[in-house]
């Protein structure tokens, strides 16, 4: 792998400001991402996982530090970050072709090209049939893929998905984290995922970031190598890697989870 | 879906819901049938005073005429008139407000106990002011009818306005949109449905002020026809304005209702 970095974080901290006080989200975090990577970020609920998200996307501007994407300080939106978030967020009231054709419309890139673009997509990951289907249509797993090809039509450079699987039901979040892990690694797209489910993060990423409760810090960056099972390379195979187990424990450790 | 093999008892089913449909619709028209001739019947022999009731053979002679000498026509097309054109402006002219409102949250925030205030006040009670200022024309009718529909719109726009999901917005934003951009790629289309339903209400609320006006300056239209009806003791009148208000106005609602079909093709 390259070394090229795609995001460098460098030292940000976020405070909220409300009338009942101020809140504290995130402090000191310092990471890097590079070319082509999948970097999982855990941390418990509400420690300021999609603050940090948010930051890295532009879309809120971070108390302290800042943020380069490809080399170039984060002000504002970014046409190079691609944003997936828990619930789909397709549009009701437009097919799934059109609501897969949204980002090229804001961004004033619809032409013939791109809609054969997107088409294809589509076609690839078996949407192909349900283009001018409307998404209360489409089963949860069908709709999360429908918004994955939404964000890709655009080629952004780094994808960055916030807990992209959670609305899913048990089954279904297995059959789709694999094939969006496959989809990554074809694509060969640089990402964060932010995730609370620790094998899922295991199983896709090149590197877990562990967060601490809030404000959130970095308590631990973990480098993932996972012995694969013989044959195709696939995220669910990988959960089979005998080093699993062991990186699953050091987590849920780090993780320090207490039931109260 | 429709080449699957259907079972008896599915086929049953249906029938079932199709008697039942049948059945329903059978009921409405025998109450209806039963309840004219009823009506007809006590009339006809003095069971009722018609000079307080009418009857439905008086109502149909009153149509009649009012049909031949070209009346009715006249009446019943200034009031579709000016509730058509109350009813279309008030809605444009709330939705523009509404949009105004989600725009800037300063206004909103300004603007809201006025429009509280506002809504919970009963709108026709302006009439008398606002025909004093407007004027006793067709101007000061619509005026009157706009102000019963637009505070209620500007309402219901808002709230739909405001509750789209947050991330949808997000969503937009990075892929680079404008604020123009959100409100015409998720705001608007988000807030079809709120706007059909507050299209239909509005039918009636332009009925209300539309009627109102015309008590007031009675010169001409249905609220001219009951209101001259009532002074000159012809209840038959009276009555057919009434009737003629409710067939017209069901109209008017069931064409919002066809649009409704027409534009929301997700619903389905
Ligand atoms: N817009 C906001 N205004 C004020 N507080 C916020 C805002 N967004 C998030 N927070 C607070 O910041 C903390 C971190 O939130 P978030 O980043 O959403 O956490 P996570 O995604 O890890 O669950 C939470 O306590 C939350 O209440
Ligand atoms: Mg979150």
């Amino acid at each position: 792998m390259s070394k090229n970095s795609v995001v460098q974080v460098n030292n940000i901290g976020m405070t909220y400001h409300r009338l009942n006080g101020e809140i504290e989200a995130i402090k000191n975090i310092d990471f890097e991402v590079y070319q082509g990577e999948i970097v999982g970020i855990v941390g418990p609920s509400g420690c300021g996982k999609s603050t940090l998200l948010s930051i890295i996307a532009g879309l809120i501007k971070p108390s302290f530090g800042e943020v380069l994407v490809n080399g170039k300080k984060v002000a504002g939106h970014s046409e190079d970050i691609g944003y997936m978030f828990q619930s789909d967020q397709l549009f009701e009231w437009r097919t799934i072709l059109q609501n897969v054709l949204l980002g090229l419309e804001i961004q004033g890139n619809i032409d013939e090209k791109s809609i054969r673009a997107a088409e294809e997509l589509l076609d690839v990951y078996g949407l192909g049939d349900f283009k001018n289907n409307y998404p209360n249509q489409l089963s949860g797993g069908m709709r999360q893929r429908a918004a994955l090809i939404r964000t890709l039509v655009v080629k952004p450079n780094l994808l960055l998905l916030d807990e992209p699987f959670s609305a899913l039901d048990y089954q279904t979040r297995l059959a789709i984290a694999d094939e969006v892990g496959l989809i990554l690694k074809k694509e060969k797209k640089t990402t964060l995922l932010v995730t609370h489910d620790i094998s899922e993060a295991i199983s896709l990423s090149d590197r877990i970031i562990v967060l601490t409760n809030r404000p959130a810090t970095i308590k631990d960056i973990i480098q993932i190598k996972l012995t694969c099972p013989e044959g195709t390379w696939s995220p669910i195979n990988c959960r089979e890697a005998p080093e699993f187990r062991y990186y699953f424990n050091k987590i849920w450790k780090e993780l320090d989870v207490h039931v109260k | 879906m429709s080449n699957k093999i259907i079972s008896k008892e599915h086929i049953e089913y249906l029938e079932t819901i199709k008697r039942r449909k049948r059945t329903i619709l059978i009921t409405q028209i025998s109450v209806l049938v039963i309840g004219l001739t009823l009506w007809e019947l006590a009339a006809k022999l003095n069971l009722i005073d018609t000079f307080l009731t009418s009857s439905p053979t008086d109502i149909w002679n009153m149509l009649v005429e009012y049909t031949q000498n070209g009346d009715l026509f006249h009446h019943v097309g200034i009031s579709v008139l000016e509730t058509i054109v109350g009813f279309t402006v008030g809605t444009v002219l709330g939705v523009i407000v509404a949009i105004g409102l989600w725009w800037s949250n300063f206004l909103a925030k300004v603007l809201e106990p006025y429009l509280v205030i506002l809504n919970s006040l009963p709108k026709t009670a302006l009439a008398p002011i606002i025909i004093i200022w407007i004027g006793t024309g067709y101007t000061g009718i619509i005026v009157t009818a706009i102000t019963v529909s637009i505070i209620i719109t500007i309402m219901n726009m808002f709230n739909s306005f405001m509750s789209v999901d947050e991330d949808k917005i997000k969503l937009l934003e990075t892929f680079g949109a404008t604020k123009f951009q959100i409100l015409q790629k998720v705001i608007l289309p988000y807030s079809i449905p709120a706007m059909i339903n507050t299209l239909k209400v509005n039918i009636g609320l332009s009925w209300v002020g539309v009627i109102v006006g015309e008590f007031l300056v009675s010169r001409a239209g249905i609220g001219y026809l009951l209101v001259y009806g009532m002074q000159v003791f012809q209840f038959d009148l009276v009555m057919l304005g009434v009737f003629i208000l409710a067939m017209i106005s069901a109209l008017m609602y069931k064409s919002v209702s066809i649009i409704e079909n027409k534009f929301i093709k997700w619903h389905k």
